[in-house]
């Protein structure tokens, strides 16, 4: 139950509350700056890329990354696309083609780039520093989005870099962010690395964000890959995951992590602690109630595709 | 209580911060007085370490650590409570309206804890002397390592109900999913009777004293001394 690193996630029921819903997620990160001032991180479900295309988002630690000649090459490469449009040291691009194919190609030619996400509407943005300058600088009180997550960290197991911020991508359109911390993730970094996940960091979340694509890969849904959590990974976690349409929620049997959930007419949320919601409107009429453990608990918008 | 005291003093946490509040709280006089809260929209440690007759009524929902080392003042909150609700209270009633965190009650060693609606895991853990009284239910490992205290559940109690429980004593009106290590049902005596009668009507808990259950130490686990019996 220490104020170790702050969650969020945050669904939209109406209109205007896809509208703003950068600007409510910032809020809740705000009021959760205390519990992870080390770095910030969000994943967007915003403007689904159209029929046949994906969306990517890169990080560049260079100080002025050459975006508009990245999109030459892509289009070059795969035809007219969109893009760069770029916040702070991050650009999101929108490729006509496949993911795969995309992928592939940025990790032969461009291997400086860290790939963030890629999906028909996720966007990830994450980075080191305090989340009050991290809404600011990556301007997200003016995004609409159905839905997002974020993750403000205090570093407990791993250096703070933009690649050990959460969250963690786990797949197309799929994202992990992480209260807590792993005691396996050693062994069982070892022995997803034999199945085939890549990982690029030591951290822990970044294998229980493996763990999952595995499962899913083995033709689990989430609901299943989640309960998988309970029997492999050993340690403390309130997991939340982001989906091309909602997110799901998961504490550890031992629920030393916190997480609160609530629930209006316009919105579904979660957080670390009700201070977090508490900035929402109509938060007070809200109703609410703390997830029990080892319980999937998940949300879901009627997709139109 | 003469027209002075009876003026309720009100502090809005949306203008000053929690701290002045706790230092205006502090700087109490031995003596009645009352204090109505507003806005605390879960910040942290809300009317912690009161020392005098005070009453504070808290409107609204609250974060970790409300009340926590309470002596002899009462702190109502109208809402919901985060983490470690009435740590290490040492005397006083605290009351929650609605549902508590995590740890509720934890260390206790004296007054009062009444949660009108439910409290999660590891209600009343490490317990030593305080009466706590959830009118619904608790989740797992409550009273774990309790040493002297009463709680009683209203409602169901979790997994692991009094692990490695000493000599605090559990009641417990629903299902219980499971009791911990040396946690065992025991019978129900007069002076039982008469506790429940007393935390029923302490914590306003609206039940028949003869739908509880008892549970307390096998006293297998620790090293229990019959003539240490009247300690606890």
């Amino acid at each position: 139950m220490g104020l170790v690193c702050g969650i969020a996630g945050l669904f939209s029921k109406s209109a205007p509350i896809e509208e703003q819903l950068g600007a409510h997620l910032s809020a809740m990160l705000s009021q959760l700056a205390d519990r992870g001032p080390d770095s910030t991180g969000v994943a967007l479900y915003r403007d689904p890329a159209p029929a046949g295309s994906c969306k990517v988002s890169l990080f560049s630690d260079e100080a002025d990354p050459p975006w508009s000649e990245l999109a030459g090459e892509l289009s070059e490469e795969f035809g007219p696309g969109d893009g760069p449009q770029v916040r702070a040291s991050h650009a999101l691009f929108v490729v006509p083609a496949a993911a795969a194919a995309v992928q592939a190609w940025l990790r032969h030619r461009h291997p400086e780039l860290r790939l963030m996400s890629i999906g028909e509407r996720i966007e990830i943005y994450k980075e080191a520093g305090d989340p009050r300058d991290f809404v600011a600088r990556f301007g997200l009180a003016g995004v609409s989005a159905t839905h997002a997550l974020g993750h403000t960290r205090m570093a407990t197991e791993s250096r703070v870099t933009t690649e050990h911020s959460h969250p963690f991508s786990t797949g197309l359109d799929l994202c992990l962010v992480h209260n807590g911390s792993l005691s396996n993730h050693n062994r069982l970094r070892a022995e997803l690395a034999r199945e085939g996940i890549e990982f690029q960091t030591d951290n822990d979340t970044e294998v229980a964000a493996g763990y999952l694509t595995w499962r899913l890969s083995q033709g689990d849904d989430l609901e299943q890959a989640l309960r998988g959590c309970l029997d492999d990974l050993d340690g403390f976690y309130t997991f939340a995951v982001g989906t091309a349409d909602g997110f799901a929620v998961l504490r550890d049997p031992i629920a030393c992590k916190p997480a609160v959930m609530a629930e209006s007419d316009d919105w579904v949320a979660m957080a670390s602690e009700y201070r977090a919601i508490a900035v929402l409107p109509g938060a007070d009429e809200a109703e609410l109630w703390e997830p029990e453990p080892g319980r999937v608990y998940s949300w879901q918008h009627a997709m139109v595709s | 209580m003469s027209p002075a005291e009876a003026v309720t003093e009100s502090v809005d946490l949306a203008a000053i911060t929690v701290r002045e509040l706790n230092q205006r709280l502090h700087q109490l006089e031995p003596g009645a007085s009352s204090w109505r809260v507003t806005n605390p929209n879960g910040a942290h440690s809300i009317a912690v370490g009161l020392d005098s007759e005070a009453e504070v009524e808290i409107d609204g929902h609250v974060g970790y650590y409300c009340a926590g080392m309470n002596k002899l003042a009462t702190v109502r909150v109208r809402g919901n409570c985060g983490p470690g609700v009435a740590e290490n209270v040492m005397s006083g009633k605290v009351v929650v309206d609605g549902d508590a965190s995590q740890a509720a009650g934890a260390s206790g060693r004296g007054g009062l804890l009444v949660i009108r609606g439910s409290a999660s895991a590891r209600c009343g853990i490490s317990l030593k002397g305080m009466d706590i009284v959830v009118h619904g239910s608790i989740g797992h490992a409550g009273a774990f390592m309790a040493q002297r205290g009463t709680v009683l559940v209203g409602g169901d109690a979790g997994e692991d109900l009094g692990d490695s429980i000493y000599e605090a004593r559990l009641y417990v009106r629903g299902k219980v999913a499971g009791l911990g290590a040396d946690c065992i049902e025991k019978e129900i005596g007069d002076e039982h009777r008469a506790e429940l009668e007393r935390l029923l009507s302490a914590g306003e808990a609206p039940f028949d004293p003869g739908e509880f259950r008892r549970y307390g130490s096998a006293r297998r686990l620790y090293t229990f001394d019959v003539d240490n019996a009247g300690a606890y």
